[in-house]
């Protein structure tokens, strides 16, 4: 390289490059600005909002067209299983869309935290906050806001849908007994559950092993426990993270439930806690 | 001001980083120089309180950096161009990043303009190439109008343009007072930029000098000397207690004697002199000398001999 050429655009250059100044800092960089940073980060990817859009609208076109089936082959079925539709109404119009949301929900959870990884995002956000713990605590804050507000919307919009699909033959009301509590109970399950899935990403810190091991847990542990022989397996399944938390989408007990629908749920956001707990140990110790 | 004591890095067996102590001062750029694997990343890491150090400490102005009040005002730093998630903008991402520090909104915007990424502020990360990627990076570092600014490699892969882009920038960032500290494994990028010199090669400090002292210390004299009876100069030279080699193309390098000394002897002898002039060894021979013993990965290269990779 010339030295001419050097000179010419380098004094260009020099003359571009005087940084801005900036008003002297007011505070600390706390909590506040970490959790505002966090719900920048959340809503300027666009794969959070279509996942979500996708979820809600999967969710309920499911189960409204599975119980648009139902009400069509209504005449078909045995007394007996009329009974038992009638008997569980959640079972269509709330189950179906939460066990189809809660994989949304978990490999969203996971990605919070796991894609700062895989991209190198840490590394930047880590600069602008060192102190992993109020990193931590906003990640977990605003993706529980999230998904707090997107749950519940997503069980009342499944519920009031499906309610009027089913309306032919089966009526079901916010009054009856165990309803509202099961579908509060529905967005706070997908809510905690996230929270569950981050824990998982930022323990393992990869998404596929992330995703893997949360879906795992919840698909096939789970069921797999329930095949345990004697009392001591029936303990062990009705403890496992979202057997028991899926107790509070029930409107009442079932024979041989060990737990009541508060109590699993609590069992759940115990499980959720612990989680979190080991996360943000080695969040807080890990080189990043 | 950056300073290390003693600071150490083991990964199980393996020292990356093996007790440095160094202090980084402002108003230069100091350059921080060793071959691939050297532990200059993994300094720099420690510093930023990514990494933990196994040993030793690094505190920026007296304060290890995870207890500084708003550590995008002090330190700025471009480690890599990849710290970035793709599908968000490059408007968006320095938000996210302004907002932990409670950095204004406009902000954003004037270091993007600063950078010449404001045409692109809104597309997204993934489809910029490394020489827009390496901005952005930069535009993040400078966003705190931070005291200190540390780059890691940053003309890696870099059009000429950009790299003297970023020489500039180093220079003004310094020139405005500033604490200026950036890495390479390039001798001959540092030679440009840097008044002040860190060489370590694995994980030690080998060299902290001055620019000038580490030419003067390390860059070997010789005399090139053109002649039509070459044969008969090199007796003289050694017969004088010189070392003359042929460079290949019918000239003598001489070392170990002077230049008046040699013009002196070919004169007394009447030896024609065609060349008379001073080589100075560049300084990239010099640092690869130095480090020749610490280069981690050794390629073998036809004719035997060992290049750093």
């Amino acid at each position: 390289m010339s030295s001419i050429e050097g000179r010419s655009l380098g004094d260009g250059a020099a003359t571009l490059l005087r940084v801005p100044p900036l008003a002297p800092p007011r505070g600390r960089a706390g909590l506040g600005g970490e959790l505002r940073s966090e719900w920048t980060k959340l809503r300027t990817v666009r794969s959070t909002i279509w996942s979500l859009v996708a979820m809600a609208a999967i969710a309920i076109g499911l189960m409204s067209l599975i119980a648009w089936a139902l009400m069509h082959r209504w005449d078909r079925f045995a007394p007996g299983e009329r009974a038992d539709f009638v008997a569980h109404p959640l079972e269509i119009v709330l189950a179906r869309p939460v066990f189809i949301s809660q994989l949304v929900v978990a490999v969203l959870g996971v990605m919070v935290i796991s894609a700062e990884y895989t991209t190198g995002m840490i590394r930047s956000t880590l600069q602008s906050q060192p102190r992993r713990l109020t990193v931590l605590v906003a990640k977990v804050a605003v993706f529980a806001a999230l998904m707090l507000v997107v749950g519940e919307v997503l069980s009342f919009a499944a519920f009031f849908v499906g309610r009027q699909v089913i309306a032919a033959h089966i009526t079901v009301n916010l009054g009856d007994p165990g309803v509202t509590r099961s579908v509060i109970g529905a967005g706070l399950y997908l809510a905690v559950l996230g929270l569950f899935s981050l824990g998982f990403g930022a323990i393992l810190r990869h998404t596929a092993g992330a995703i893997t091991a949360v879906l795992g847990l919840i698909l096939v542990v789970s069921n797999l426990t329930g095949l345990l022989p004697d009392s001591w397996g029936h303990h062990i399944n009705a403890y496992m993270p979202t057997n028991a938390g899926l107790l509070i989408i029930q409107p009442h007990p079932q024979p041989g439930d060990l737990l009541s629908a508060w109590q699993g749920f609590g069992v759940f956001a115990g499980w959720t806690a612990l989680v979190l707990a080991v996360a943000a140990v080695l969040f807080a110790a890990r080189d990043a | 001001m950056i300073e290390a004591v003693g600071l150490t890095k083991r990964y199980g067996e393996r020292t990356a980083v093996d007790q440095l102590s160094f202090t980084v001062r402002p108003g230069q750029v100091t350059g921080f120089l060793g071959p691939n694997g050297a532990g200059k990343s993994t300094t720099m890491r420690m510093i930023l309180g990514l990494d933990t150090p196994t040993g030793g400490r690094v505190t920026i102005d007296g304060k290890p950096f995870r207890q500084l009040d708003n550590p995008m005002r002090e330190v700025g730093a471009l480690l890599d161009a990849k710290a970035i998630h793709g599908g968000r903008s490059a408007h968006h991402h320095l938000l996210c990043l302004a907002q932990t520090n409670n950095l204004p909104k406009r902000r954003v915007d004037e270091v993007l303009d600063l950078v010449g990424l404001a045409e692109v502020a809104r597309k997204r990360a993934k489809g910029f190439s490394l020489g827009m990627g390496q901005r952005l990076g930069i535009a993040a570092a400078l966003l705190g109008d931070p005291k200190i600014l540390m780059f890691d490699e940053p003309v890696n892969g870099l059009d000429p343009e950009g790299i003297l882009w970023i020489r500039n920038l180093m220079k003004s960032l310094a020139a405005e007072g500033r604490t200026v500290f950036v890495s390479s494994h390039l001798m001959s990028e540092m030679e440009n930029t840097a008044d002040h010199l860190l060489v370590i090669g694995r994980g030690r400090m080998i060299a902290d000098c001055t620019v000038q002292e580490f030419i003067d210390q390390n860059s070997e004299l010789a005399v090139r000397v053109r002649t039509p009876d070459p044969t008969r100069m090199a007796e003289l030279v050694t017969g004088a207690g010189g070392r003359a080699v042929t460079d290949g193309e019918g000239a003598l390098l001489v070392s170990e004697l002077t230049m008046d000394r040699i013009g002196d002897l070919a004169f007394d002898n009447g030896v024609r002199l065609h060349e008379l002039s001073l080589l100075q060894a560049s300084l990239e021979q010099a640092f690869m000398e130095l480090t020749r013993d610490t280069v981690e990965y050794h390629a073998a290269v036809p004719g035997g001999r060992e290049v750093s990779s």
